[in-house]
């Protein structure tokens, strides 16, 4: 008899060998003493709360969720997965009219898209700004995303029969910021993949991935998002053969790794053919496939990893995919984590540990000065613009721009 | 009144020895507890830490299964810091005869053990963990109960009431004057001295070394050493005591204790040499994993972090030398009556849980011989650290938001985590990331409760118990006790015998992770602080 021929835990925290890598590379940590750290949040805490839940320690409530733990760990332990599963197990506070508000992108996004000349403008001034400092707490330091008056969806719905012409299909997960806030990233992500001869459908219909539900208490309807979306996804992928792409590295992570992981929800049938967008396309080129490019295009771009990317390993694509651009001047930024975290930045409380995490990013930012700042997440965007001045693009942006139409 | 003079000398350190003293204390008796090592280091420390209800003597052994249940009601009042009151289920396998199940519940309703017979699926939700197959389950009072700080709780409560304790202190000899025993002569290994001590009275608390002790005074006591061999899993699998509905066996129950769970145990003869170092065989390790899966199969695939084995102190039914007759109740001998040797009792047998009753019996002895006449009062009397109810409730009454190491300090030392210096960066520190031990509660620690290496240190923090076995807590703590004692040499041995120490324990179980972490533990210490 083999004895013991494996041993394994939730979330793999028994593997933990108590290097302490994970802490040294928390940017909560440095900031913030509050937090007790990834180690201890994690792996150490999980062994006293499975004596009793009353060792869970709200503190946990700091963590970004960046998952820089688990890329720093190497022994395989989701020292986040463990956080946000004792945040969801143990953590039974409602959630504040606040973090509801910030967590519902999608409800948020449906509400305000008719009015959104008015939003934006209403939400641009200073004392909406104090208001909601005062009435929910959301910093007024913080700028807003702002509101598209058109969906991107009903915009590609118009475009339906063109799209199909193509001989290649991809479906599309746009997400809620490309849907209500950004349509201009989905347009550009249909330019360029046009022009590679993929033809692009969205699912028959689309939620928000519910990360934001994830971190802020919400987790059965995070859940209730995640089954549908499974079954959106597995209608593209199994029963008509389709990749998915994404354009934002939080909503692929979240899809391929936080459903499983954190909601219990299986997605094995679809998680390999959900890919961001940068891949698919840097897969295609290798490929063989080739795009025109501008002869005049010059930018100079600095490219920031954001915290997702790092996780799924995938920020060489979009690296690789930006530097093969004839005209760019390619800087690799440090892997630092912009501080935002989603929601995370906008609650008063924790403004300023998320701009303090960010600073590093921010001081490299400056001293390279470049024409713009490259990021595939949008929250990252929303942070080094409001915190730098300097621009922030997805590559699939400057890959549209780079590109003869 | 000499200082060497006492009204009773206890011998040994384990849960009888300090209950024994802590009654005859409160009883108003000056009391000396002599301990050749530390405490608890015998079977007092190594069993499963089992709160039994007594279900699993109530067929075979009725008369223990009731003084089981007794002190289980009893030490949930007196002693709540020590206890976790979990339940526990007896639960019936395909292979077991569902028949005995009925026996078992009449059994334990005869002796006044709220016994039920639940539902299969009733039971897999109490525990999830539990062998689905299960095809009966009964469910009884049974919980887990820390050794260590009951042991602590009991002598730093006859500290209390004045009593003395000298730890690391071998008592070499009786003094003896014609067929009374006066006192003892003792070698204190680390000052190296020697002292004499005088009371009228001697007991014999030392579990299985009770044996040579009552030879060294003279008389016979017929003991026979098991062995029982038990392993810890790194965390805790189940949160409700699993046990084998059938007669009782090898490795048929899984105790959750503090942080871990434990599954044990085997029973096997070992010559009285072997005593004191006691291994776990391969073969041990292979049945209690084999037949703890049949608990919880899980167990087949869950972290082990260490493997031990205790010495249980059986003794021979009085005049059956032979051994064959042999009991694991309560034995109380006055051996004035039995051998007509004056001032000196042995307290043996029993089991952890009926320390307190073992205790009240040698001290009603005690007091009879001395001419007392004060009721025993252990049993209604909390322990030190169990006057205010559940660490919950403890640990928000001392701080209003505690952190997580307020809250494990609550759990491990109850109402007198207060005492321990806290809201300071300094002391909040942590030593022991994986029990969460702050360098408050082993300051505290070294300055009230007899501390001097980091072994003992372990046992009344749990530095050193959690899944590092060490590997960063030794060290910090090593530094704090070094400078409490104001010496690095001597810190420096203790520090290499802590970690030889905790590798006896990885060793028998030497595979995966915690070959992995033991592994690393030997780069830290070896490669990184050279020693």
């Amino acid at each position: 008899m083999k004895l013991q021929e494996y041993t394994e835990s939730k979330h793999n925290f028994e593997e933990c060998m108590k290097c302490t890598v994970c802490t040294a590379y928390c940017p909560v940590l440095q900031v913030n003493p509050l937090y007790p750290g990834p180690k201890q949040a994690g792996p150490d805490g999980e062994r006293l709360r499975l004596k009793d839940p009353f060792f869970f320690n709200k503190a946990l409530k700091y963590c970004l969720n960046c998952k820089r733990c688990e890329v720093a760990c190497p022994s395989g332990v989701n020292v986040a997965d463990l956080i946000q599963s004792a945040r969801i197990k143990y953590d039974h506070t409602p959630p504040k009219l606040r973090d509801q508000l910030l967590a519902s992108t999608d409800f948020m996004g449906k509400l305000a898209r008719p009015f959104a000349p008015i939003v934006n403008g209403v939400t641009g001034l200073g004392v909406t700004k104090t208001a909601l400092d005062w009435t929910l707490a959301i910093d007024h330091r913080r700028s807003f995303p702002k509101y598209s008056g058109r969906s991107f969806e009903s915009w590609l719905k118009h475009r339906r029969k063109e799209q199909a012409a193509f001989p290649e299909q991809v479906a599309y997960f746009h997400g809620c910021y490309v849907n209500y806030n950004y349509p201009q990233l989905g347009k550009d992500l249909v330019k360029v993949l046009n022009a590679l001869g993929v033809g692009v459908q969205l699912l028959e219909k689309e939620k928000c991935c519910g990360i934001a539900m994830i971190t802020n208490g919400m987790s059965a309807q995070a859940t209730k998002h995640a089954v549908h979306n499974v079954e959106q996804l597995r209608q593209a992928v199994v029963d008509k053969g389709l990749k998915v792409v994404t354009t934002s590295s939080t909503c692929t992570f979240t899809l391929r790794d936080e459903y499983p992981h954190l909601l219990g929800v299986d997605n094995a049938s679809v998680r390999e053919s959900l890919l961001l967008a940068t891949r698919f396309i840097y897969e295609k080129l290798e490929k063989g496939a080739t795009l025109r490019f501008k002869p005049d295009f010059h930018k100079k771009v600095a490219y920031h990893t954001p915290c997702h990317m790092e996780k799924m390993g995938w920020g060489i694509f979009s690296e690789k995919l930006l530097s093969m651009i004839p005209g760019v001047e390619f800087t690799l930024l440090d892997s630092n984590c912009c501080g935002i975290a989603g929601t995370y930045g906008f609650k008063k409380e924790n403004y300023e540990v998320s701009q303090a995490i960010g600073e590093p990013l921010f001081a490299q930012i400056r001293s390279v000065n470049p024409d713009v700042v490259a990021c595939d997440c949008e929250t990252c965007k929303w942070q080094i613009e409001m915190s730098t001045g300097y621009t922030v693009m997805n590559p699939i942006s400057i890959l549209a721009e780079a590109i003869e139409s | 009144m000499n200082a060497n003079e006492f009204d009773v000398i206890i011998i040994g350190g384990g849960i009888t020895g300090a209950g024994t003293q802590r009654d005859c204390a409160m009883r108003g008796l000056r009391t000396l507890l002599i301990e050749r090592s530390d405490i608890a280091t015998g079977a007092t420390g190594r069993n499963h830490g089992l709160l039994h209800s007594g279900a699993r003597y109530a067929v075979n052994d009725p008369e223990s299964a009731e003084e089981c249940i007794r002190e289980n009601r009893i030490l949930r009042r007196i002693a709540a810091h020590c206890v976790d009151e979990t339940d526990g289920l007896f639960i019936t396998l395909p292979e077991d005869d569902l028949a005995y199940q009925q026996t078992f519940v009449d059994a334990c309703r005869r002796a006044d053990i709220n016994a039920e017979i639940i539902d299969p699926d009733l039971a897999r939700r109490m525990e999830p963990s539990v062998n689905p197959e299960l095809i009966g389950a009964v469910k009884v009072p049974d919980g887990s109960v820390d050794p260590f700080r009951l042991c602590a709780a009991n002598m730093l409560d006859a500290k209390l009431h004045g009593g003395q304790v000298r730890l690391h202190t071998e008592v070499t000899g009786f003094i003896r004057e014609g067929n009374t025993i006066k006192g003892v002569h003792t070698h204190n290994h680390q000052t190296g001295e020697d002292a004499d001590y005088y009371a009228p009275v001697t007991v014999n608390a030392c579990g299985i070394w009770g044996h040579h002790m009552a030879e060294m005074a003279g008389v016979k006591v017929g003991m026979f050493p098991a062995k029982g061999a038990l392993l810890i899993f790194a965390h805790r699998v189940n949160n409700v005591v699993i046990n084998r509905c059938r007669k009782p066996s090898n490795a048929d129950i899984l105790v959750p204790g503090d942080t871990v769970c434990i599954i044990g145990t085997t029973s096997t003869r070992i010559p009285f040499e072997e005593c004191d170092d006691v291994a776990v065989t391969p073969d041990e390790v292979t049945l209690l994993v084999t037949e703890g899966a049949k608990l919880a199969p899980s167990l087949s695939s869950t972290r082990i972090l260490r493997a031990y084995a205790g010495v249980r102190p059986l003794v021979s039914a009085d005049d059956d030398p032979s051994g064959r007759n042999i009991s694991r109740g309560i034995v109380c001998l006055d051996h004035e009556t039995r051998d007509g040797l004056k001032g000196f009792i042995t307290i043996t047998g029993g089991k952890l849980m009926t320390y307190r009753l073992m205790a009240e019996i040698a001290t009603d002895m005690v007091c009879r011989k001395l001419a007392v006449d004060k009721a025993c009062e252990t049993a209604v009397v909390p322990l030190p650290g169990s006057e205010e109810g559940s660490y919950e409730e403890v640990a928000k009454k001392i701080w209003e938001a505690p952190t997580m190491a307020q809250k494990a300090a609550a759990s491990r030392m109850g109402s007198r985590a207060r005492r321990i210096r806290t809201g300071n960066k300094r002391d909040d520190a942590l030593i022991c990331e994986c029990e969460e031990v702050s360098v408050g509660e082993i300051n505290a620690a070294i300055d009230r409760m007899d501390v001097s290496t980091l072994t003992d240190l372990r046992r009344r923090t749990r530095v050193g118990m959690g899944t590092c076995q060490g590997e960063f807590c030794a060290c910090r703590a090593a530094g704090l006790l070094a400078k409490a004692h104001g010496c690095i040499e001597r810190e420096r041995a203790d520090l290499e015998d802590f970690l030889q120490e905790r590798w006896k324990g990885n060793f028998p179980i030497g595979w995966g992770d915690t070959l992995r972490e033991a592994e690393y533990t030997q780069w830290v210490y070896k490669h990184v602080l050279g020693l």
